[in-house]
């Protein structure tokens, strides 16, 4: 087989660190990069060669703990499926917009860590039952209806990503809503009139302006915008049934 | 420094972290719990399991089958009272997940779906296509946002164990992003710290995954125990480590040397079995650690294929086809894709063996305590020792929930026998010298020692010397090397002197628990002179029972390395016999 590409990039990163300096600066170093590498190799070359005072976040390097979320030209990516050969020779590096900066490539998530619990992420159960009754039932066609939105890894890049949140952090936010909808969707599930009192509400969906830019971000296609989507057309039904048909349950 | 006083505080808050969590507060209320965690829960590495995690449900699967899978799957170092316990209490913690939400794949019936897996002589391994880990990590972390008194404190680094009249009594951690120093007095403490094998340069674990936990027990003078033990995973990617689950021969893939040869019939594994249709427990299905060493056999033998990677065999899936690979692999076609250029749909995939999981860990017994009164440990940083001298695939998720929640009602029987707990003073005093420790890395100045220079070369003498075959000679110079590398660990050098969140400090503090943990495998390897399940010697080729059958614990000692005790293993109904995983009597 053969020998594996090289190049050298140039590597223009946003450096931060409250301590010293008053305003977000830019660094630039140059790196020997695989071409096979992801933009996190090539920032770990950095920490380990060049500058051990880069600070960003990372664990897994396989796109799945959610830790290194960052702008790469730009654009909203997990840096360790930043591929360098999707990039030319500069390349630059910023923390996830919208987030406020902790230090360098790291940010404060602490905002999302917030909304996701307020949307109640768990299974309120239908039914109660107990453990030595065995397994809730759940047939693959029901599975499938929830499933993809158990994919989200919190990684936020959809919220780096959505307008709406930029302009009002109120918004609860594509990750948190769509997680609200995976349960509601889930056939063991009972919590949904609980959920909607948060997700139906002017920070929740009617916030949404349906731009879909977090679907287009998103690394594991959870289509966070889709599930905004239904969750409207579903509280709009609510809304309906309880104000015009109020015989109706819901 | 700030106090903060709580009733159990646990580090770690991955899937054992989380398991006993939930544990402690779902039996009181009341209950004051940190939960302390140097990353966020849902980065722990927890996430990245594929596989599945094993527990007996299907009418033609027993208790004693797993029993008997999982002991000589351990090659009989596993303490059978312990293995009892755990595959007991299996069932009932998988299926306490799926009544949390966790969307474990189904059959049509709605019924959980189970996999085959390596050693497992019946389809036993749950799993959530091959994102189980993943799966069950944010299913406990979200469940736990149910509970108030869960206190969590997210990206706060564990420093040292606060040990006083002989029983521990909190820890100090630093909160990363102001780099403050914090107090944590508690009843008792749980060390859910994950694994380490990032001591090693080529591996499926995480950035995270430095033995942090290990080495806080360590130091404090608790045991390490049969850190020798370094599981091998067989199918890894050979650009960066990335796994392949297992899950991949369990549905039917198949393993072949350069001249398209099913080689694993040639390492007693055999006789072959018919493509696509994997029969459990021989050939592709043996256990990891002959498939790690089938490997070097074919590499000795010239019959490897070469990639700019180095030494690969390949891992053939195509018969499985797309539809199949889509529902069952589809995070393995991703990652194939992506990080190799290559689709399994379309060929075969080149791997090569991958440092994955440590069986050794902190010495605990089955009530998942250790040896110094108030501490706990479970997950992969403790041995208790259920997996021996190699796990078996998906015992280990497993593992992270029984022992998760043992762990918990065992703290919770601690705080109940009412310990007093010393004087402020004397634990603030204990404190004091700890964040002592950390700043005297802030003030030295004159430190020569590179931090990725020391790590590099503790990487290479482990890849070196202490991989899937050892030697004696090998071993000797591997001891050497990481007793200099302690000492000269002494005169690192921090660059980043800030306070807001310094990864160059972490990474400091990271460096000293590996070589710490290192040094617990580099001499327990050489010492053991016998070759059992993950520890092969080629000086020493046979299992030695009659001097061996024993587990090794590790004494701390700040500059010397260890001190090695043997202690016997628990053996209840099952008498160590032969490994046999050829097809032929099946
Ligand atoms: C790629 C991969 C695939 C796997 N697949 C399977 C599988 O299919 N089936 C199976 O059974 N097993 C599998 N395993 C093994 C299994 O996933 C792990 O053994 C298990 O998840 C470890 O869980 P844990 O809770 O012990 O630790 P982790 O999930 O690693 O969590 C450790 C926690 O400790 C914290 N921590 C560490 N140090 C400190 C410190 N100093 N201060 C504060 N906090 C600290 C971390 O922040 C983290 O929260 C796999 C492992 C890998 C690497
Ligand atoms: S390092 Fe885990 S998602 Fe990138």
């Amino acid at each position: 087989m053969s020998e594996l590409q090289k190049r050298q990039i140039q590597l223009e990163v946003l450096r931060y660190n409250p301590e010293t300096d008053t305003a977000p600066r830019y660094q630039t170093y140059s790196v020997p990069c695989l071409n096979e590498w992801v933009v996190l190799d090539a920032l770990n070359y950095v920490k380990d060669h060049i500058d051990p005072t880069l600070s960003y976040r990372w664990s897994c390097h396989m796109a799945v703990c959610g830790s290194c979320g960052m702008m790469v030209n730009g654009e909203p990516k997990l840096a360790c499926k930043a591929f360098i050969h999707e990039y030319g020779d500069q390349i630059k590096v910023e923390p996830m917009a919208n987030f406020p900066i902790e230090r360098d490539l790291v940010t404060t998530v602490e905002d999302f860590i917030t909304k996701l619990a307020s949307v109640k992420p768990y299974l309120i159960p239908k039914s109660d039952q107990p453990i030595s009754a065995g397994e809730f039932k759940q047939t693959p066609a029901e599975l499938k209806k929830f499933k993809q939105y158990t994919l989200c890894i919190n990684c936020m890049l959809c919220y780096a990503a959505c307008p709406q949140y930029g302009l009002v952090p109120e918004f609860l936010g594509p990750a948190a809503i769509s997680m609200a909808h995976r349960y509601n969707q889930d056939s063991r599930d009972g919590g949904r009139d609980q959920r909607q009192e948060v997700i139906a509400t002017d920070e929740g969906v009617w916030e949404c302006s349906f731009v879909g830019a977090c679907s287009e971000v998103c690394p594991k296609h959870v289509d966070p915008a889709g599930a905004l989507q239904q969750v409207k057309v579903a509280s709009t039904i609510d809304w309906y049934k309880e104000h015009l048909m109020p015989w109706v349950k819901k | 420094m700030e106090i903060i006083k709580t009733d159990v505080a646990i580090v770690g808050a991955g899937g054992a972290g989380l398991r006993a969590a939930i544990a402690l507060a779902e039996a009181d209320p009341k209950l004051r719990i940190a939960l302390i965690s140097k990353v966020y829960p849902m980065r722990s590495h927890t996430c990245a399991a594929e596989g599945g995690a094993a527990g007996v449900i299907k009418s033609d699967d027993s208790l004693d089958l797993h029993f008997n899978d999982t002991v000589g799957g351990g090659d009989w170092l596993s303490d059978q009272d312990a293995v009892e316990y755990f595959i007991n209490e299996a069932p009932k913690e998988l299926t306490q997940l799926e009544h949390w939400g966790c969307p474990w794949s189904r059959e049509p019936n709605g019924s959980v779906a189970v996999r085959p897996f390596g050693g497992m002589k019946i389809k036993r391994t749950w799993f959530a296509a091959d994102k189980s880990g993943f799966h069950i990590l944010h299913t406990l972390f979200q469940t736990s946002l149910k509970y108030p008194s869960i206190q969590r404190f997210d990206e706060y680094y564990a420093t040292d164990l606060l040990v006083e009249d002989g029983r521990c009594q909190g820890l100090t951690a630093l909160e990363i992003r102001n780099g403050e120093m914090k107090q944590f007095q508690a009843g008792a403490v749980i060390i859910a710290a994950g694994g380490g094998g990032k001591m090693f340069p080529f591996t499926t674990n995480g950035n995270i995954k430095t033995g942090d936990g290990m080495a806080l027990a360590y130091r404090a003078g608790t045991p390490l125990k049969d850190m020798e033990f370094v599981q091998y995973h067989p199918t890894g990617l050979p650009n960066n480590g990335i796994l392949l689950t297992e899950g991949c021969r369990g549905e039917g893939g198949i393993l072949l040397n350069k001249d398209g040869r099913r080689y694993l019939q040639d390492y007693g594994m055999g006789p072959e079995t018919p493509v696509g249709q994997p029969v459990l427990k021989t050939m592709e299905l043996g256990p990891r650690d002959r498939l790690s060493q089938a490997f070097w056999g074919e590499q000795q033998k010239g019959n490897t294929v070469k990639t700019p990677w180095g030494d690969c065999v390949l891992l053939d899936m195509r018969h499985l086809g797309e539809k199949k690979i889509d529902e069952r692999l589809p995070l393995v076609r991703d990652l194939c894709i992506s990080y190799l250029g290559k689709d399994p749909v379309k060929e075969p995939i080149p791997i090569r063996p991958v440092v994955h999981y440590m069986m050794g860990g902190i010495h605990t017994d089955v009530q998942a305590a250790t040896r110094l009164p108030g501490l706990f440990a479970a997950g992969e940083c403790a041995c208790v020792s259920i997996n021996g001298a190699n796990r078996l695939g998906s015992n280990s998720l497993t593992e992270l929930l029984v022992f998760g929640r043992r762990a918990a009602l065992s703290a919770m029987a601690h705080l109940q026998s009412n310990p007093t707990p010393s004087s402020d003073a004397a634990l603030a005093a204990k404190a004091k010298a700890s964040q002592n420790r950390i700043q005297a890395l802030f003030d030295k100045s004159d430190g020569t020692e590179s931090i990725a220079g020391l790590r590099q070369e503790m990487m290479d003498t482990m890849e070196a010397n202490v991989g899937i075959y050892r030697t004696g000679e090998g071993l000797a110079a591997a001891c050497e090397k990481i007793s200099e590398l302690r000492r000269r660990y002494a005169n690192i050098t921090l660059t980043d002197k800030s306070r807001v969140y310094n990864t160059d400090l972490m990474q400091a503090l990271e460096l000293g628990s590996m070589l710490d943990c290192a040094e617990a495998v580099t001499v327990g390897a050489r010492d053991r002179k016998e070759s059992r399940g993950a520890h092969q010697r080629l000086d020493f080729t046979a299992r030695d029972d009659e001097n061996l059958l024993k587990h090794s614990l590790a004494h701390y000692h700040p500059t010397e390395p260890p001190r090695i005790e043997y202690l016997d293993v628990v053996i209840t109904k099952s008498q160590p016999g032969i490994r046999d995983y050829s097809g032929a009597k099946k």
